[in-house]
């Protein structure tokens, strides 16, 4: 094909398997991601209809939504989770895919587990009930979320009947500055264009902050993507993702990685190819963000204030003193006033080794604050046995941060670990919305260095002057 | 899929922006792992209170919204979560349909599979049918999928965009993936083409 492509175009280009007429065209899916509690009722659906998973291969499963983060052995009390949880082991075994059970020692967060086991590959396209599968994208794949009548469809026919969407390209220049994480940079970006900036468009991150990104931080960068209503996030694939994937359990081997190496380093877009719309980012104005409301594009610099609201708009305003109601907060409060009661460091967006690396390292040598309880939890079973290879949690331990088991947890609350109504909690996760973390429980969403040091100063610090020992 | 046609309704206004899936149906309700019976549970944390009562100042439990099967929002209705339990959750309350300037994508497209309608009209329209819902008793609407139409007999009409093919299942109730499944030689044959060779170690 002569015509210039963007790497997202590629990909869909590579997995269409029919555009019938009058209808959206029929996509191929290499890989789906299941868990707990987005799949039993599509389980049910096949059922009722009597079909099959067309490809139990191209299927993979865990659970983690629900799960514990006690230490593994103690019994589940929530009975309706355990009854989830069975169901999933129930449905995995009579339709023959593989399950990282609670017990694996490769369980995880499944956008932690996917890329680390080498299921996540560049160019492919894959799919998960959960809008967070945007995750992927980091490695140069079309991955995105869907909902539980589409997990159905998957199951049954390994396809998905999709419109395209449309195609975004953000291009961030220079270089984040010392203390700017990957986070700052989705939280700057969603801050700039809003909640609903991306929607209906697959985001392409661009320029040299974007590839100066550890795949880590390309996949918390990536993670965001749905927070600004994108469809789906993705990085054109380079040598550190090569590098990445190389050796990784389920990735190609011999002959066929150098095959797919080929072929992944023609991914790339076309120089000259165009995008329905393009936006620019300097690195260099970036700083560490907080969020101070309900939603993540309410955004604010460590340094600065609660937004005054008189001068937003009729709509903009109603929001923002309905957030600012929610989360007891005031117009102008300093950021760095802000004191904080919980601290939660885990999530599919930030808990991989290099985000527990740098959150250890702001720990180490200080206490966590006596007003606040912080919690840890590794995305992975594989991340927790590194960290602890490493001896971060001794760091952690010995700084006064619990250490558990690896799960989705407080970042979405369906498992014990949740906020207490008015809490207010520092946290490495994705939503800051109303009760996300426990009913009236009130979220700061930061990167993994800004809540370590809540956690030990007990409110909010430019983690840019932080004193490491 | 039951299809959707032509529906009239009463509205509710629910004016906030960003309405996310975590609100429509908050997460402990999300362990259930049959499709029904989530209707009780919407918008949960607004209707009641901490204690379990009834928070009357919400405006599903105002007398004048009883039996609203329409719902209007501020835009970006429907993000976050991929949860499709937000939409089995306002359809099983009673609802058919939601307006708003813009809907989530993966909660547009939860709805679809569910005869659920989702309209997009413009702010402006949208906030007229706000202001008529609010001050208007009993205001209804009628929405005429077969017209790609929204209407009151006062004088409101507004076309709404849908893609072609949406339309045609929502019309019709077909199930999608039994539409998918009439290409099995297409998808038999990109298989054959491309087999699963990364995941075959497992």
């Amino acid at each position: 094909m002569s015509a210039k492509r963007t790497l997202f175009d590629k990909i869909w280009d590579a997995h269409l398997v029919a555009q019938p007429a009058g209808r959206s065209p029929i996509l191929y899916i290499d890989l789906h991601l299941v868990h707990e509690v987005t799949s039993p009722q599509a389980f049910d659906g096949l059922r009722a209809a009597g079909r099959k998973v067309r490809q139990p291969s191209r299927t993979v499963a865990t659970v983690d939504h629900n799960v514990p983060t006690e230490p593994r052995g103690t019994p589940i009390t929530d009975l309706i989770a355990a009854r989830q949880i069975s169901a999933l082991q129930a449905n995995c075994k009579e339709f023959g895919i593989h399950l990282f059970d609670m017990d694996s020692p490769d369980q995880g967060i499944v956008h932690v587990i996917g890329p680390e086991l080498g299921f996540t590959q560049p160019g492919m396209t894959i799919v998960c009930g959960d809008s967070h599968t945007s995750t992927h994208g980091a490695f140069g794949a079309l991955a995105f979320g869907i909902g539980t009548s589409e997990v159905e469809h998957v199951l049954a026919t390994q396809c998905l009947a999709q419109q395209k969407p449309k195609s975004m390209k953000i291009n961030v220049h220079g270089s984040l500055g010392d203390g700017v994480t990957a986070k700052d940079l989705a939280l700057g970006i969603i801050g700039q264009i809003g909640t609903d900036g991306a929607t209906g468009h697959v985001i392409e991150y661009a320029g040299p902050a974007v590839h100066g990104l550890s795949m880590e931080g390309r996949m918390t960068l990536c993670n965001m993507s749905i927070e600004a209503g994108a469809r789906a996030g993705m990085v054109a694939p380079d040598e550190t993702t090569i590098a990445y994937v190389k050796g990784r359990r389920f990735a190609p081997r011999g002959a066929e990685w150098e095959k797919a190496i080929n072929n992944w380093r023609n991914l790339p877009t076309d120089a000259e190819a165009e995008f329905d719309k393009v936006i620019e980012i300097d690195a260099a104005q970036l700083c560490p963000f907080v969020t101070w409301g309900t939603n993540p594009g309410m955004v604010a610099p460590v340094t600065g204030r609660v937004p005054e609201i008189s001068s937003m708009t009729d709509a903009d305003r109603r929001a923002a003193e309905l957030a600012l109601q929610y989360m007891a907060l005031e117009p102008g409060r300093r950021i760095e006033d802000i004191k904080i009661d919980r601290v939660f460091i885990g999530s599919c967006t930030n808990s991989r080794i290099e985000d527990l690396r740098a959150a250890a390292k702001v720990a180490k040598g200080h206490h966590v604050s006596s007003k606040v309880r912080a919690m840890v939890v590794p995305g992975s079973q594989t991340v927790k046995r590194a960290a602890e290879q490493e001896g971060l949690h001794r760091v952690f331990q010995d700084a006064g941060f619990e250490w558990r088991e690896s799960g989705c947890s407080m970042c979405l609350g369906m498992n014990p670990d949740i906020l207490q109504p008015g809490e207010r909690c520092a946290s490495t996760s994705n939503r800051n919305f109303e009760g996300r973390q426990g009913r009236g429980g009130r979220t700061h969403l930061v990167s993994p260095m800004m809540a370590a040091a809540a956690a030990i100063a007990g409110h909010f610090t430019d983690i840019r002057n932080w004193k490491f020992q | 899929m039951n299809p959707f046609t032509i529906h009239r309704g009463r509205v509710a206004p629910l004016d906030r922006l960003n309405v996310d899936t975590d609100q429509i149906i908050p997460k402990q309700f999300l362990k259930r792992i049959e499709k029904t019976g989530f209707g009780q549970y919407v918008f949960y944390d607004w209707r009641f209170g901490a204690d379990g009562k009834k928070n009357s100042d919400f405006v599903l439990h105002d007398p004048r919204y009883d039996g609203a099967s329409i719902l209007v929002a501020g835009k970006n209705f429907g993000c976050g979560s991929s949860r499709e339990h937000a939409v089995w959750a306002l359809a099983d309350y009673g609802f058919r349909a939601a307006i708003s300037s813009s809907f989530a994508d993966i909660f547009a497209n939860n709805s679809t599979k569910n005869g659920f309608l989702t309209v997009r009209l413009t702010e402006d329209e949208v906030a007229n049918l706000m202001r008529r819902a609010h001050d208007i008793d009993n205001y209804s609407l009628t929405i005429d999928l077969e017209q790609c139409e929204v209407r009151d007999d006062q004088g409101f009409k507004a076309i709404f965009p849908i893609d072609d093919f949406v339309r045609h299942c929502l019309l019709n109730g077909l199930d999608d993936i039994g539409l998918t499944l009439q290409h099995e030689a297409e998808i038999a044959a990109y298989e054959y083409a491309h087999p699963p060779k990364a995941l075959r170690t497992a």
